[in-house]
C-alpha cells in the first residue's frame, strides 16, 4: 500500500492553508506558478504523512487528495 | 370551499374560493386594505383543501415565499394592494426571470403612497407592466365583476402554469368589495405545468415555438440551478456572455408576445362603424357600460370595448377600432391605461374621462359621451 | 476511506471556483459537504438557497444539489416557501453577513421567531466583499473599510445573540479555523428539527486581508488567537449559544391542515 498525495494544479490557488495545517510538514510552496501567479503547493515529504487528512479538510479548493493505492 | 352552485359573494371571497378550486397549494400574505379579506378567508378554509397558509412579516417575504414554494411543485398565490405591490416588484422580477408560475392579486386602491385605502383606483396599471427593473413582459388580467373575480382567478392559475410566469390579477377595491351573484362551475380546467421528459436537461431554454421550457421541481434529483442572474439553458450562471443574455431575455419576452393570441381577451359590442368607442376596465367599466347602453338608446353610435387582459394589451384590436372611431377612455386613474390606449389609437383620437376618487354614476359618464360627440 | 477527490466528485461542480485564493467560502463548502457525507444524507432531498454576495456562490453554482439563487437578503423567505411547500426537503441557506443580517435582517429574525425548520449558515467576513469591501452590519466600530475611510461610526451587530433572542432552536458560532467543530455543528443543525443558525467567521484575504496586511493563513491564526470556547472569556465566544427543542413552523402548519381534515397537497 503506497501513499499518493495528489495536488491538482488546475484547482490549487496556492493559498498555503494546507501547508499551515499539516502537522508533519509534508507540504511546501513550490516554484511553479498557477493561474493566479501564486506558487502552487507541492508534496515535499510524502514519507512523513500520517494520513490525518487535515489538508483535505482545510483546502478551500478541493485541490488535494490523499490516496492510498495498492 | 364552495362547490358547484350559485352563491352571493364578495369579490375578494370569490377570488379566494376560486384559488382553492384551482388547487392552491400555498398562500403567503400580509394584511392590507382592501385585499385582507382574501387572506382572512384562506387562513380558515385553505387548510381543509390541503393548502398551506402562512402569514409573513412583509410583502417582500410574501412574494419570495410563493416563488420558493412554486419550485416544490405547488400552485401559489399572494394578494396585496398598491403599497405592497410596490414592495413585491423586485421579487416579482425574480419570478419572471426564473420562469416561476405564481399568481399575484392586486386589489388596487387610490394612490399614490398610502392614498385612500378603501377607495378604488387603477393607477397601478403601468406599474404592472413596468414595475420591476429590466426588460420583461407580464400577463395582467382585469376583472370587473364578482363572477370575473372567480373566473379570472382560475384563468390566472391556468396561464401561470402554462407559460411558466407570474400572472397578475389587477382588480380594484370596487370589484374586491362588491357583492354579486356568482355561478361556481361544475368543472374547472387547469393545464398544469409541463413536466420534464426523461433525459431532458434544459429547464431554462427551449426551441419549442411556444418558448416554454419544462418545469421540474426540487427533490427529484435534478440538481437544479435556479438563479436570477442571466443563465444558460441548464441554469448555469453567465454574467458576461452577450449571446446568453440576448437569447434568454428575448425568449422570456417572446414567451408572452408570441403567445398573445392565446392570452389576449376582451369584451366588445357595437364597435364596428361606431362614431365613438368607450374603452374601460375594472369597476368603473360597469357604469361605463351602462352609459354606452343609455347612449345607444338615445340613438348615438357608441360602442364599448373592455380589455380583460391589460397586458399583453389587445393592441391590434384597439388599433383597428382607432382607425374608424374616436375613443373615450373611462378609467379610475390619471395615468392608468392612457398611454397604451393613446399608443394604439393615436393621441388625437383619445379623450379621457379620468376619475380618481370613487365610482361615477352612469349619467356622469353619459354626459361626457354627449360632450365628446358634440 | 473517503478522500478529498471523492468529496469533490460527489458534492462539487463548476470548479475551479471564482473564490479568491485563501477565501473561507470554499472551506465552508467543504465543511457543508462533509457534514452531509458524515450523516449519510440523501443529496436529492437537499435544497440550498442563497441571496447575493460571495457567500451566495457557495451553494450556487458550486454545490451539487438543487440550488435556488435569489435576491439580496431574501434567501430566507424563499427558503421558507421551499420548506413549507415540501417538508421532506432539507433546506439550507448560505448567506453573507450583509445579505443575512443587513438587508435580510428582518427575515432572519422572523424565521428564528417562528422556528422555521431550516439551517442557516451565515458566513461573516465583516463587510460587503463582492462589491469592493464596504462596511456592513457586522463591521466593528472604528474599522476602516471602503465606505468608512475615517473609521466606522457605527458598531457591529452580534448576530448570533440576536438570533438566540429571536428564538431559534439551535444557535452557534464558529470560524473557518475550527473546521472539525464546524462540521459537527452543521451535522447537529441537520439533526435539529427547528431553526438552526451557525455564524461562521470567515477570512476575506482580498478586502480585509489586504487592508490589514494579512494573508488568508494569518487571518485563520487570528481566529485561533482571538476566539475562545469559554463563555466567560473576553474573547469572541465560539460554540453553542442555544440548543432547545421547540414547535417548528412547517410541522405546525401541516398538523393544522390535517386537523382541519385536509391532506397537504
Amino acid at each position: 500500500m503506497s501513499l499518493n498525495i495528489k495536488i491538482d494544479a488546475d484547482l490549487c490557488t496556492g493559498c498555503g492553508i494546507c501547508i499551515r495545517f499539516c502537522p508533519k510538514d509534508v507540504l511546501e510552496s513550490s516554484e511553479e506558478l498557477n493561474r493566479y501567479d501564486n506558487h502552487l503547493t507541492k508534496v515535499a515529504r510524502v514519507e512523513d504523512c500520517i494520513v490525518c487528512r487535515r489538508c483535505e479538510l482545510y483546502c478551500p479548493d478541493f485541490a488535494i487528495s490523499v490516496e492510498e493505492e495498492e | 370551499m364552495k362547490g358547484p352552485g350559485e352563491y352571493f359573494m364578495e369579490g375578494n371571497e370569490a377570488c379566494a374560493e376560486a384559488a382553492m378550486r384551482a388547487g392552491l397549494g400555498l398562500f403567503a400574505g400580509y394584511p392590507i386594505t382592501p385585499a385582507s379579506e382574501i387572506m382572512n378567508l384562506l387562513c380558515k378554509k385553505l387548510p381543509e383543501t390541503g393548502g398551506r397558509f402562512v402569514q409573513l412579516e412583509d410583502e417582500i417575504a410574501s412574494m419570495a415565499t410563493i416563488t420558493g414554494a412554486s419550485w416544490t411543485g405547488l400552485k401559489t398565490m399572494t394578494a396585496t394592494s398598491g403599497p405592497g405591490f410596490s414592495l413585491m416588484q423586485e421579487n416579482l422580477g425574480y419570478a419572471v426571470m426564473t420562469e416561476t408560475p405564481c399568481v399575484l392579486v392586486n386589489i388596487q386602491r387610490a394612490g399614490p403612497s398610502t392614498g385612500q385605502a378603501t377607495k378604488p383606483g387603477t393607477g397601478d396599471v403601468m406599474q404592472a407592466r413596468f414595475g420591476s427593473h429590466g426588460d420583461y413582459e407580464i400577463i395582467a388580467l382585469s376583472p370587473n365583476s364578482v363572477q370575473e373575480m372567480y373566473d379570472m382567478t382560475i384563468r390566472a392559475f391556468d396561464l401561470a402554469e402554462r407559460y411558466r410566469t407570474p400572472v397578475l390579477l389587477m382588480a380594484d377595491a370596487g370589484v374586491g368589495h362588491m357583492r354579486e351573484k356568482v355561478k361556481v362551475p361544475d368543472e374547472v380546467k387547469i393545464e398544469g405545468r409541463r413536466e420534464p421528459e426523461p433525459g431532458e436537461k434544459e429547464f431554462f431554454h427551449t426551441d419549442r415555438p411556444d418558448h416554454v421550457p419544462p418545469m421540474p421541481k426540487f427533490g427529484d434529483g435534478y440538481e437544479l440551478m435556479v438563479t436570477g442572474s442571466t443563465h444558460k439553458g441548464d441554469g448555469t450562471r453567465d454574467t458576461a456572455g452577450y449571446e446568453t443574455q440576448d437569447k434568454l431575455v428575448r425568449r422570456l419576452n417572446a414567451k408572452i408576445n408570441d403567445n398573445r393570441k392565446d392570452i389576449e381577451d376582451w369584451e366588445e359590442f357595437n364597435c364596428q362603424g361606431a362614431d365613438l368607442v368607450v374603452v374601460s376596465y375594472g369597476s368603473i367599466s360597469r357604469p361605463a357600460r351602462g352609459a354606452v347602453k343609455k347612449a345607444r338608446e338615445e340613438g348615438l353610435e357608441v360602442g364599448f370595448f373592455r380589455p380583460k387582459t391589460l397586458w399583453p394589451s389587445p393592441e391590434e384590436r384597439m388599433k383597428e377600432i382607432g382607425m374608424d372611431s374616436s375613443v373615450l377612455l373611462v378609467e379610475l386613474s390619471l395615468r392608468g391605461y392612457r398611454m397604451e390606449v393613446e399608443r394604439c389609437v393615436g393621441v388625437d383620437g383619445v379623450t379621457v374621462y379620468d376619475r380618481i376618487n370613487s365610482l361615477p354614476t352612469i349619467d356622469m359618464i353619459y354626459d361626457k359621451i354627449k360632450e365628446v360627440l358634440m | 476511506m473517503i478522500t478529498g477527490r471523492d468529496i469533490r466528485k460527489k458534492y462539487i461542480r463548476n470548479y475551479p471556483s471564482a473564490f479568491c485564493p485563501g477565501c473561507g467560502d470554499g472551506m465552508v463548502l467543504n465543511a457543508l459537504s462533509r457534514a452531509v457525507e458524515n450523516k449519510d444524507m440523501n443529496k436529492d432531498k437537499i435544497t440550498a438557497v442563497s441571496g447575493i454576495g460571495c457567500a451566495a456562490w457557495v451553494p450556487s453554482p458550486y454545490w451539487k444539489v438543487d440550488t435556488l439563487h435569489t435576491t439580496h437578503g431574501r434567501a430566507i423567505p424563499h427558503a421558507l416557501g421551499v420548506k413549507v411547500g415540501n417538508r421532506e426537503l432539507e433546506v439550507v441557506v448560505v448567506a453573507g453577513d450583509g445579505d443575512c443580517a443587513g438587508i435580510g435582517g428582518n427575515h432572519l429574525i422572523h424565521a428564528a421567531r417562528s422556528n422555521l425548520g431550516i439551517t442557516v449558515l451565515m458566513i461573516n467576513n465583516g463587510l460587503y466583499a463582492m462589491t469592493g469591501g464596504q462596511a456592513g452590519p457586522t463591521t466593528d466600530h472604528g474599522e476602516v473599510t471602503l465606505t468608512t475611510p475615517f473609521g466606522n461610526p457605527a458598531a457591529g451587530l452580534d448576530v448570533a445573540e440576536v438570533v438566540k433572542a429571536a428564538g431559534g432552536s439551535h444557535v452557534a458560532r464558529w470560524t473557518t479555523y475550527h473546521m472539525r467543530e464546524l462540521i459537527k455543528e452543521i451535522e447537529h443543525a441537520f439533526s435539529t428539527e427547528g431553526f438552526s443558525f451557525i455564524e461562521i467567521l470567515s477570512q476575506c484575504p482580498t478586502r480585509t486581508g489586504k487592508k490589514q496586511g494579512l494573508s488568508g493563513v494569518q487571518m485563520l491564526e487570528w481566529y485561533k488567537e482571538n476566539t475562545s470556547k469559554d463563555p466567560e472569556s473576553d474573547k469572541i465566544f465560539v460554540g453553542r449559544l442555544a440548543d432547545e427543542t421547540k414547535p417548528e413552523l412547517s410541522k405546525d402548519i401541516y398538523d393544522q391542515i390535517r386537523r382541519c381534515g385536509g391532506e397537504p397537497i
